[in-house]
């Protein structure tokens, strides 16, 4: 059965569509990742799920429950863990958890089991305040204080974003870590390299879902040929030169290096090459590459656009 | 659920003993205020320079003016020649009045029964002004009574001897009002900026979000933030009482439970209130403004406290009449000084009893349990 169930979501702010109509289900256990850049609706939705914002239209149900109306059994049932750090930053770690397990009717003790692995990594700075924490301790506090009262579901707001990229890998082991402990979690970030790492994604732009699936399914569901373009002229010349070239079908940089893709299906590497030898271009390194979630975004966000 | 308000209680007072902006409004300010307005605003009639203009000096003229020197509110500044000295000295800020006895004054008074004696006054302060030109007329005439007795043994057939009780207050000291006036203004100010900047900060820095999201009633967040500042203000209060009691001698002639309880119940008003600027308010500095302008100086000004009501117009009355601190000021003038029992002060009890449920229940009902 879903632990959540979205069907045909809308939510606006006035003029502003944040959501513009979007179905999903969360099966129990996955960790569900919501992708897309900042505006997509992600945190919209996911304040909706928890029940802190009131949805416009459509059916939405978490653990069974209705979030508009039964808000108190959800709050007693799920942690969040806001985008915007949300602890005291006046009080010490340790405040900070008994105050959130008092809250939530327990104690540190016994949800110990639950936090001991994210708790272990703070626990040397009990008394330090929370406000002179780095921002990857600062997360983990957070995600201790949201799992401190063995919530079934975990809403998790941009959790990695500010965070360095060593912290950020430590982060989403903790993430997978809590599979074992029967914890649905709702994840948003818009890093789409972070795709990989969850059970389903849902890819998010302007207040609709692109597309779900699993990772795999989504790297490699972008139908065309991917090509690696390189040269030592740089990337701004070679853009321009490829968008004149008539089989061009997409070009975008991706770091270093340009991804393009072509209008023919087949391999068009010795044709490109000669083609951007007229044009002046001396050192050129064409690769064809498999295709990650982040290719598939752009052309799904550029068909959206169109 | 006990537990739940006892730790956010405990979290409550970690934010105020550990923010020394909230210590010192919280602490400074009462003694500051208490200090400025006991010892260096002064009402009182004493020592107040004065010169003497006689143009007579003849035995009455010098004698009255023995007389009006003789009292502790008046001291001599310097004897004058001319009436340019008078400006001259009013000018340059050496005196406050000035007494003028006309040429032959002794022997007008002796012919006719009847002379004329000048006060001059500094009205740039009205209210001084005043006081100090009836004193010194006060002074002149007690004199002519005395002379009066001295010659005849037997008043004159048809003075009134008017004779003036200063009831409550007999020495007219003014942290007399000031001391119950200042416990008004300062839980005002404690019990209500403070706790709505207490919710706003919340709501600010994105705390307010995990606490919607948990399961915690609103009204345990509310009473979780309003018991500490309520505890705080009632320390506040006795700690002003004690300092009006034993530095500045002002007395609490009514039963001290009755004194408590009726600080309680205003707290819980201005509490009340605090909360109710919070759900109006989203950001701090907003509901401080609020607090401060829209709060704060009405209920310094129009509550009674500075100035009488009966003297404002009408317009300012009746928002005099919306403002809690009128009807505590009463209240707490009744208790220290006239020794009031409830009875007495029953219907302003009632009124803030009924603005407090009223406070509270806008505010419940106003507060967010989410986030638009």
């Amino acid at each position: 059965m879903a632990v959540i169930e979205v069907k045909n979501l809308r939510k606006s702010y006035g003029e502003v569509k944040a959501l513009k109509g979007i179905s999903f289900d969360v099966k129990q256990n996955e960790i569900f990742g919501l992708i897309g850049p900042d505006g997509a609706g992600k945190s919209t939705l996911i304040r909706i799920l928890n029940s802190l914002i009131l949805s416009d239209e459509g059916h939405v149900s978490v653990m069974g429950k209705d979030p508009n109306k039964q808000y108190q059994y959800i709050r007693n049932h799920i942690g969040y863990m806001p985008g915007r750090f949300s602890l005291y930053e006046d009080l010490s770690v340790k405040e900070n958890l008994e105050f959130f397990a008092t809250i939530f009717g327990t104690t540190i003790k016994k949800s110990y089991n639950l936090i001991k692995d994210i708790y272990q990594q703070i626990e040397p700075f009990n008394d330090r305040k929370a406000g002179a924490l780095s921002g990857g301790m600062k997360q983990k506090l957070a995600l201790c204080s949201a799992l401190i009262h063995y919530p079934k579901v975990l809403f998790l707001d941009e959790p990695t974003t500010g965070v360095d990229p060593v912290s950020r890998k430590e982060f989403w082991q903790i993430i997978k870590g809590l599979h074992q402990h029967n914890i649905t979690i709702i994840v948003s970030t818009p890093y789409m390299d972070e795709a990989d790492l969850c059970d389903r994604v849902a890819l998010m732009n302007d207040g609709e879902i692109l597309r779900i699936d699993t990772p795999q399914n989504v790297a490699s569901s972008l139908g065309k040929t991917l090509y690696a373009l390189e040269t030592n002229e740089g990337n701004y010349k070679l853009i321009k030169a490829l968008r004149e070239y008539p089989y061009m079908d997409s070009v975008f940089p991706f770091g270093e290096k340009l991804h393009y893709t072509d209008q023919r299906e087949n391999d068009i590497s010795s044709e490109l090459n000669s083609y951007l030898k007229d044009k002046g271009f001396s050192k050129i390194s064409i690769e064809r590459i498999a295709s990650n979630t982040e290719d598939v975004f752009i052309r799904l966000m550029n068909n959206q656009k169109q | 659920m006990f537990d739940r308000l006892k730790g956010i209680i405990k979290k409550e007072f970690y934010h105020i003993f550990r923010d020394q902006r909230t210590l010192l409004i919280l602490f400074g300010i009462p003694i500051v205020q208490i200090v400025l307005f006991g010892f260096a605003i002064s009402n009182e009639i004493k020592n107040v320079k004065i010169a003497v203009l006689d143009l007579s000096k003849d035995e009455h003229s010098t004698q009255i003016t023995d007389k009006v020197l003789s009292t502790s509110y008046f001291d001599l500044d310097s004897y004058l020649t001319t009436f340019d000295e008078i400006d001259d000295g009013f000018q340059k800020g050496r005196i406050k009045a000035a007494l003028v006895f006309p040429p032959k004054f002794g022997e007008t008074l002796r012919k006719e029964n009847k002379a004329d004696v000048q006060i001059i006054s500094d009205a740039t302060d009205p209210n001084t002004g005043t006081q100090i030109g009836s004193y010194l007329q006060l002074q002149v005439q007690q004199y002519l009574m005395e002379q009066e007795l001295k010659i005849t043994s037997m008043p004159p057939p048809a003075l009134i001897n008017t004779e003036v009780e200063m009831r409550y207050n007999p020495e007219l000291k003014s942290v007399y009002m000031f001391v119950p006036g200042l416990i008004t203004i300062i839980l005002m100010l404690v019990c209500t900026m403070m706790t709505s900047i207490a919710i706003t900060r919340e709501k600010e820095t994105g705390t307010m979000e995990v606490l919607l999201a948990s399961p915690m009633h609103a009204s345990i967040i509310l009473l979780g933030k309003v018991i500490p500042y309520l505890l705080l203000s009632f320390v506040n209060a006795s700690f002003i009482i004690a300092l009006g009691k034993f530095i500045f001698e002002v007395p609490v002639m009514g039963s001290y439970a009755l004194l408590i309880g009726e600080i309680i119940l205003y707290c819980l008003v201005v509490l009340a209130l605090g909360i109710f600027v919070s759900t109006v308010a989203e950001t701090q500095q907003l509901a401080l403004m609020i607090s401060l302008f829209a709060l704060f100086l009405p209920t310094m000004l129009l509550s009674g406290f500075i100035f009488p009501i009966e003297n404002m117009p009408l317009p300012l009355q009746i928002v005099s009449k919306i403002v809690p601190a009128t009807y505590f000021n009463i209240i707490i003038k009744s208790i220290m000084l006239k020794g009031a029992t409830l009875s007495f002060i029953l219907k302003e009890t009632l009124i803030l009893v009924g603005i407090f449920f009223l406070l509270m229940g806008v505010s419940i009902k106003r507060f967010k349990i989410r986030l638009e």
